[in-house]
């Protein structure tokens, strides 16, 4: 992710050799929740000495936290770009002006999936927990009741051999029922 | 001393070589702001108020730890410098209470100078905030550690005496606080209340004790006295509101003399109309002492009281 969002000016195979590390993401990655994850590094790696990435790297983290939860605003992605500019252009050291680089990079590539996560409460790639529903095609299931048994949360209901349904508001979006279903019959999107 | 010609603002300036940005564009006549910046303390560059824009350079550069060179072009207030600035005073201000009514710092504060001029929206980051306990357990210094913008001045000028050099930045990254050995209170520290501290922290972190509530920054006047007590000389303010003196606060030490508590408390005895109660730390605790003692003239006065039998 460093330096990929400038990637059409400048030859991307010397800054990836600078950087020593190229990670490949595929659709079924958030790209809002990876970039939380890089900056979360790079947060815990601030030694707290300039105000632009002790500061600044914690409020792009809490901004990134709040559009995983649903909560984002329109404002919030105007405030991560004057972060990134601030945080990139007076931070002392190189850890501070590399640190917003992924947020940099996702919003100019991956300004849809933000917008999708502030805009329509959907997390793209169903990573996003807050964002994300389970649901049971009933053309796939076969009432077989593993997934019932699974759900520590009881939100599964259902009679043997006839479709299941997952109550929505009991749903605690563990994942159980989703890793026991060998019919692929529960949807998580 | 080759001299270095650069351009700041447009305006051709020659200054002599080493000299910093900050010190050639406030020669200058323009304004930067600092907070970490003393020219009596080691250069820091950390609070990055002061960045400017040098052309050429990959990034701001902080006008107090650079220094200037030939050829140089500088802006002090160019568009991305005010929008650096103004968003580290929003980001500061994001982890700083909202108390300038109570605070003792109020009128004479550099956090509330430059969020004035550079028009900052307070609330514009929201998020987690610092909730440290007040400290308020000795006599002399209370320190709020919410109101601190780690700026680390107090850290610098408090290890200029070796000896002492009680507080220090500790943790990391968000978690970053002043504290003195072990993360404990000035009062379990070996802190001596001679407030060199205080003379240099820019914001409302730490206050007098003796002069809570007696007067807001702008109501007092403050009147310079030279210390006597020993050879060094410190300057001390006596604060006066209207006629009346409320209390004694350092202002600069002397040649080779960190200041000290047993000065500052004799110039509050000899000017100040109510002078605070002298306590002295024995064993664990502050107990009240007479002046005498708090003042080291106990022995002289006894044998004094002998010489009169």
């Amino acid at each position: 992710m460093l330096g990929a969002h400038n990637s059409e000016s400048r030859d991307l195979s010397e800054e990836t050799a600078m950087a020593k590390l190229l990670c490949q993401y595929r659709e079924n990655t958030c790209m809002v929740d990876v970039t939380k994850l890089l900056l979360n590094f790079t947060q815990l790696e601030s030694c707290g000495k300039c105000t632009p990435c002790r500061e600044g790297a914690k409020r792009m983290l809490e901004i990134l936290q709040k559009i995983c939860d649903g909560m984002g605003e329109m404002q919030d992605v105007d405030n991560l770009e004057l972060l990134c500019r601030v945080v990139k252009g007076s931070s002392l050291c190189a850890l501070g002006q590399a640190a917003p680089d992924p947020v940099a990079t996702t919003l100019g590539h991956f300004r849809n999936e933000y917008e999708a996560h502030i805009k329509e409460h959907r997390c793209p790639a169903g990573v996003c927990t807050a964002l994300v529903e389970y649901g049971i095609q009933a053309d796939k299931c076969t009432g077989c009741g593993i997934c019932l048994e699974a759900c520590q949360a009881g939100a599964i209901t259902g009679e043997k051999d006839a479709p299941h349904t997952i109550d929505k508001a009991v749903c605690t979006k563990c994942g159980s029922c989703i890793q026991k279903c060998q019919f692929d019959a529960i949807v998580r999107a | 001393m080759a001299n270095m010609t650069l351009t700041i603002n447009g305006k051709e300036v020659s200054v002599p070589a080493a000299t910093s940005i900050l010190d050639a564009a406030q020669g200058a006549g323009f304004f930067v702001p600092t907070f970490c910046h003393d020219p009596a303390l080691p250069s820091y560059g950390g609070c990055r108020i002061c960045v400017v824009e040098v052309k050429g350079a990959r990034a701001l550069v902080a006008s107090c730890s650079a220094e200037a060179a030939n050829g140089m072009v500088v802006e002090t207030e160019s568009p991305a410098v005010v929008e650096a600035r103004k968003t580290i005073l929003e980001l500061l201000l994001a982890n700083h209470p909202a108390d300038c009514i109570t605070c003792e710092k109020n009128g004479n504060c550099r956090l509330q100078d430059y969020a004035y001029r550079y028009e900052v929206n307070p609330s514009r980051f929201g998020g987690e905030r610092h909730n440290y306990p007040v400290e308020d357990n000795n006599p002399y210094i209370v320190r709020n550690m919410n109101r601190c913008i780690l700026c680390g001045k107090c850290v610098r000028i408090c290890e200029q005496v070796p000896d002492r050099a009680v507080v220090a930045l500790a943790y990391r990254g968000f978690n970053t606080k002043v504290a003195p050995p072990m993360d404990t209170d000035l009062a379990e520290s070996d802190c001596a209340y001679c407030a060199r501290c205080l003379l240099v922290c820019p914001v409302g972190a730490l206050t007098y004790k003796n002069m809570i509530g007696k007067g807001r920054q702008y109501e007092i006047r403050k009147e310079p006295v030279t210390c006597s007590f020993c050879d060094a000389g410190c300057t001390f303010d006596i604060n006066y509101k209207g006629d009346k003196a409320i209390g004694v606060t350092a202002k600069a030490p002397g040649n080779g003399r960190p200041l000290c508590l047993k000065g500052r408390l004799g110039l509050e005895l000899l000017y100040v109309d109510d002078p605070m109660a002298p306590m002295l730390k024995k064993g664990d605790k502050f107990v009240l002492v007479s002046w005498a003692e708090a003042l080291g003239f106990d022995g002289v006065l006894k044998k004094l009281k002998e010489l009169k039998k």
